[in-house]
């Protein structure tokens, strides 16, 4: 049976109808196939415009309708809304954009306009000739989340999930949560105790029911789609029992082992059994296997292991031969929080670090700064303990360099540089801060107030200009860079020097990323849906970004990411179910021949073989309609419902032919 | 590379110089600029790097009449007079030789004169700077011209506090 169509074509105020002889349209229209009511008004989008198409629909009794009007990424939700209300089926009626495709830009040939607005009208007409009435899809959504990595931002995430009543599963690859910010001393711009703030942060993780951590532990398998993920959790042995551990620490002086700690940046030496860092959660010994003589002795074989530990050990809690779990957790959502690693700073040597040892990274100097770091938060040189009376802080080191390093902006260098210079000066009130810098990016509250005042307060020496060479001369180090304040080329002698490093993202990123199919940059970085308006979702549905893993940032800004993901997995929650939009893909089953490209293409994951009948099914939770299985299906066995082909060639076969008349 | 320039001229000026940003709107203003070997932004760039060989030498401390033009600008209410004056009494304290000694000995000549009479007596303070400075020539006609109006009276007054004045200088002398 034929639909009974209607067409309502809107002026847009003189936006359409001053290129679109809106009435001439209205009767062109009237001829068309199928067409029982066409008309035109100003705004069809306003209340009264709306209420004429749903009047129309309810006595004249359509069963399909067209509005010419903007584009459909304006209205056709409002219209479909309408159309629905009244009874009709939302997904037969459709919108011709007359305004962006043709009113605009056909502004000085009426006629021309006219008959292209009527032709797109017609095209539009014979799409929803042919549109099914269609169902949203509803999704089973578990209310559990995943949260990947414990710093700050999966912390603060975590939190505000499961004190809103959802349980969360933290997986940290480290021996402990806290992340890089349990290195760092002090915030800016107010001088505040970071290890005080973790702390209480790390306290209300661990006394949080709904919270469970799964430390030394990575993802190893991520299965499912939103709403449905199943996350494999791989967890290292635990080779210490937390249970029966107390902590005594004998086990910490028999080892034999002793490398650098890299907490500390290197900055104090370990055994392969230690204490990770100096928090309270991590009291109890961690072992790491690939420092350990007992592993390394297996493989050679005549050694004798050791067992230094294990034998001491008054409680008999180290188990050497524990072995990795694997553990799965069954969430609706996932927070990813990977975080960063500072660029190696091996990769300057013209800065001499790794060769200097009184060239230290930025987060080695937060070492030296914290009460609980390896010197007590005494500001003293690695190499000879001596307390330093010119240091130069270089900035922008390995950012901001296109062609040989990184070329974006690290963020947080120029805040926490200042910082560490002013906390160094009131350390030592007779030694020199030299600041390198390129310039000062201090854009958030309070920041460029704090420069200021480390400048008045401290005395700091800002010096605009790369550094070239960083060398060893007898006792201290000779600088080489120019101030181009002063046009001029300068040679420091320092006693230490402090690379702020380009923040990147964690070591294994991109890995992680292609489990979890998410997309990411150029440079690792997790991307964004859009950079404005979905800052936190990620490529894939229900997973969410927070924290340095999406691109570098200050505490400030990571939190308010972390809390960002937190309300958006609520508001996911706060529904029963997910509803999907019904235009997806669909397969013919007796086209296809399961070759498998169309799994290979897909973007999201959404194609799957199916084992048994070797056809390729479309998951209807993950696949967003995209279109690029129908593109690649070489037997045309694919189709977006309500935009196949058939339709397609039609429209193309109305428009062709009006070109023509024209 | 000086031990800490920028902490000693900052405490004895009393100026924050370390705010400088090199906007430069003190040496567009100056009008003794073109007397400068290094421009006043200079100057707060060579306090804040530790150069102080080149300043203490340089005859730009020494050409600033301190009429405060910089200071009254300055976007960081830095007032460049007082480090003038802090670096020159470091040049003179350190024994180094004035860039520009005649404006030292008209300097000297002034202080001198006050700390004898309590104000200036311009007869014997000009004999002093012209001994001084060795420069007998100059300036003649217009100090004829102040001589014949008066101006310039052969005898001093002294203070009447004379006692008040000399608590001053040994106060300042500290």
């Amino acid at each position: 049976m034929e639909k009974k169509l209607g067409v309502f074509i809107c002026w847009c105020g003189s936006n359409i109808a001053s290129s679109v002889d809106v009435d001439k349209a209205v009767a062109e229209a009237k001829k068309l196939d199928g067409v029982v009511h066409a008309e035109n008004y100003m705004y069809m989008c306003s209340d009264p415009g709306q209420q004429k198409v749903k009047d129309t629909i309810s006595e004249k009794g359509l069963d399909g309708v067209v509005v010419a009007c903007c584009s459909p990424r304006m209205h056709e939700n409002t219209f479909r809304k309408a159309a629905g209300s009244v009874g009709l089926n939302s997904y037969l009626l459709e919108i011709a954009n007359i305004r962006e495709q043709c009113s605009w830009v056909h502004q000085n040939n009426k006629p021309l306009a006219t008959a292209k607005a009527v032709s797109i009208i017609e095209g539009t007409l014979d799409k929803v000739k042919e549109n099914l009435p269609l169902e949203t899809i509803t999704i089973d959504l578990t209310k559990r989340v995943c949260v990947v990595g414990g710093g700050i931002a999966g912390i603060m995430s975590a939190l505000d999930l499961a004190n809103a009543g959802y349980e969360v599963a933290i997986i940290e690859k480290e021996p402990a949560i806290g992340g890089h910010m349990a290195q760092i001393s002090q915030t800016f711009p107010f001088f505040q105790n970071v290890p005080q703030l973790l702390q209480k942060k790390i306290e209300e993780v661990n006394a949080n029911p709904r919270i469970k951590l799964y430390l030394n532990s990575e993802v190893d398998v991520l299965e499912g789609y939103v709403g449905n993920f199943n996350v494999t959790i791989r967890t290292q042995p635990a080779f210490v029992d937390p249970a029966k551990c107390t902590a005594c620490g004998k086990c910490l002086e028999v080892c034999p082992v002793s490398v650098a700690d890299e907490f500390n940046r290197g900055l104090s030496r370990r055994g392969a059994i230690f204490r990770y860092n100096q928090t309270e959660a991590a009291r109890i010994p961690v072992l790491m296997q690939s420092d350990c003589l007992y592993f390394s002795a297996a493989e050679v074989a005549d050694a004798t292991s050791c067992r230094a530990c294990a034998d001491i050990c008054p409680e008999q809690a180290i188990d050497l031969d524990s072995i990795r779990t694997l553990n799965d957790e069954f969430v609706g959502a996932i927070v990813m929080a990977t975080g960063y690693d500072l660029y190696s700073p091996l990769k300057m040597p013209e800065y001499g670090a790794g060769q200097l040892p009184d060239v230290i990274d930025a987060l080695a100097f937060e070492r030296l700064l914290d009460p609980s770091g390896p010197t007590g938060g005494q500001v003293v040189r690695p190499s000879d303990g001596r307390v330093p009376k010119h240091v130069v802080f270089i900035q922008c080191v390995g950012s901001r360099d296109p062609e040989r390093h990184k070329a974006y902006c690290s963020r947080a260098c120029c805040m926490y540089t200042a910082k560490q210079a002013r906390l160094y000066r009131q350390q030592v009130k007779d030694g020199t801060a030299y600041i390198s810098y390129m310039d000062i990016r201090s854009d958030s509250r309070g920041f460029e107030e704090f420069v200021q005042q480390g400048m008045e307060q401290e005395n700091l020496v800002y010096i605009r200009g790369r550094v070239a060479k960083v060398i060893a001369e007898g006792d201290y180090l000779r600088v080489f860079t120019a101030d181009t304040l002063s046009s001029r080329q300068m040679e420091i002698e320092a006693d230490l020097v402090v690379l702020a490093m380009a923040m990147e993202p964690k070591a294994g990123t991109r890995e992680l990323a292609k489990k979890m199919n998410v997309t990411i940059d150029g440079d690792a970085f997790l991307s964004e849906t859009h950079i404005k308006l979905y800052p936190v979702e990620s490529s894939t549905k229900g997973v969410y970004l927070a924290g340095c893993g999406q691109s570098p940032k200050d505490i400030t800004d990571t939190v308010s990411q972390a809390l960002a993901t937190a309300g958006k997995i609520q508001l996911m929650f706060s529904n029963e179910t997910l509803i999907a939009d019904p235009l997806i893909a669909e397969v013919k089953s007796d086209v296809c021949s399961g070759c498998g490209i169309c799994i290979e293409i897909c973007p999201y994951g959404a194609r799957l073989m199916n084992n048994f009948t070797r056809i390729s099914d479309v998951n209807q939770a993950v696949c967003q309609g995209c279109g690029a299985c129908i593109a690649a299906c070489p037997n045309k066995a694919c189709e977006l419902i309500n935009s196949t082909s058939r339709q397609f060639i039609r429209m193309i076969g109305d428009f062709a032919g009006k070109a023509e008349a024209v | 590379m000086s031990e800490n320039l920028l902490d000693k001229v900052t405490s004895e000026s009393g100026q924050a110089i370390a705010l400088c940003y090199q906007c430069r709107k003190c040496s567009a203003g100056c009008p003794m600029v073109e007397e400068f070997d290094f421009p006043p932004n200079m100057v707060m760039r060579m306090v804040q790097l530790g150069m102080k060989d080149e300043l203490l030498k340089s005859k730009a401390i020494w050409m600033c009449v301190s009429c405060e033009t910089c200071g009254s600008r300055c976007p960081n209410e830095i007032r460049i007079a007082p480090v003038m004056d802090a670096l020159r009494a470091q040049c003179l304290n350190e024994g180094i030789t004035p860039a520009d000694p005649v404006t030292v000995a008209l300097h000297t000549s002034f202080i001198e004169s006050i700390k004898t009479f309590g104000r200036v007596h311009e007869a014997t303070m000009l004999m002093t700077y012209k001994w001084k400075s060795k420069n007998f020539t100059s300036d003649l006609d217009v100090g004829l011209k102040l001589f014949l109006k008066g101006k310039i009276p052969i005898m001093p007054k002294k203070s009447k506090n004379m006692a008040k004045i000399k608590e001053i200088f040994q106060e300042a002398g500290k």
